[in-house]
């Protein structure tokens, strides 16, 4: 919980402009901006862990007004379009996830006040496995999940 | 010469805002077909997205989304003409910025 605080401090800061300014004009150095970026979450090898780092929790109830946009079979794991849009109110967050990646945890989205519930992106998929998008609205967790068939696995090696 | 593309156009109350970034997003996972050595890890670990000094969205990446990344999301409030600012920044610390108008 503290660390979540820290987190929100930090973003406020950036947010305040000042320092988002000197970063932008290259003062500062990019650790302290990187400070945001959840490095536990991001290189944990499995789904719950990443969660419970990135959102404080494990558990997400299924919802169904989560609408995953993927294909159903993917024939280039490397580029996977996806596209995550729910109509619950007070949508804070969108992760997606890739439940059969090395490091699970793919994309992570905060949006602001202003922000419609709608995200859209391209993912990489080592092999068939789930999409799974987790909702943060009023402070409560959702998910859904959608399977995805790959042919050829995205990720190297 | 920045190689963020960025599309946002109005529709209705809802601004759709596009964008293409130009990165490697090396998972540090993967080996060089020639050598057979790790290809150390390059991905884009934040992007921010602006307007009028507003944070719209802040995304955390890992190497999991795709070379050259897309992104794509909506919001309210945008007028013609407001500017929409896109950053990123990378694991080895690069960054870049741009800028385009709503339309």
């Amino acid at each position: 919980m503290i660390d979540a605080k820290r987190r929100t401090l930090l973003k406020g800061s950036l947010t305040a402009g000042s320092v988002g300014a000197a970063v932008g004009a290259g003062l500062l150095s990019p650790q302290l901006v990187l400070a945001d970026w959840n490095a536990t979450a991001f290189q944990a090898k499995d789904m719950s862990t990443a969660l419970s780092d990135l959102m404080g929790s494990d558990t997400a109830e299924t919802s169904d007004q989560i609408k995953i946009k993927a294909p159903d079979i993917a024939e280039n794991g490397a580029v996977v379009p996806v596209t995550v849009e729910t109509d619950l109110p007070g949508v804070t967050a969108i992760t997606i996830i890739a439940a059969g990646n090395q490091t699970p945890l793919v994309a992570s989205f905060d949006l602001g006040e202003s922000a419609v519930p709608f995200v859209s992106t391209r993912i990489k998929m080592a092999k068939t496995a789930d999409v799974v998008a987790v909702v943060k609205a009023d402070d409560k967790l959702y998910q859904n999940t959608k399977s995805v068939k790959v042919t050829i696995g995205g990720c190297g090696g | 010469m920045s190689d963020i593309k960025i599309r946002a156009k109005m529709s209705g109350d809802e601004t759709t805002v596009k964008c293409l970034m130009s990165h490697p997003m090396e998972t540090g996972l993967r080996k060089d077909s020639k050598t057979g050595e790790l290809v150390p890890a390059h991905f884009i670990q934040e992007v921010v997205c602006r307007t009028k000094d507003q944070v719209v969205m802040n995304a955390s990446w890992s190497g999991g989304v795709s070379k050259n990344p897309y992104l794509s999301f909506k919001f309210k409030g945008g007028a013609i003409g407001d500017p929409i600012e896109i950053t990123w920044k990378d694991n080895q610390g690069e960054t870049q910025s741009a800028t385009a108008t709503i339309k």
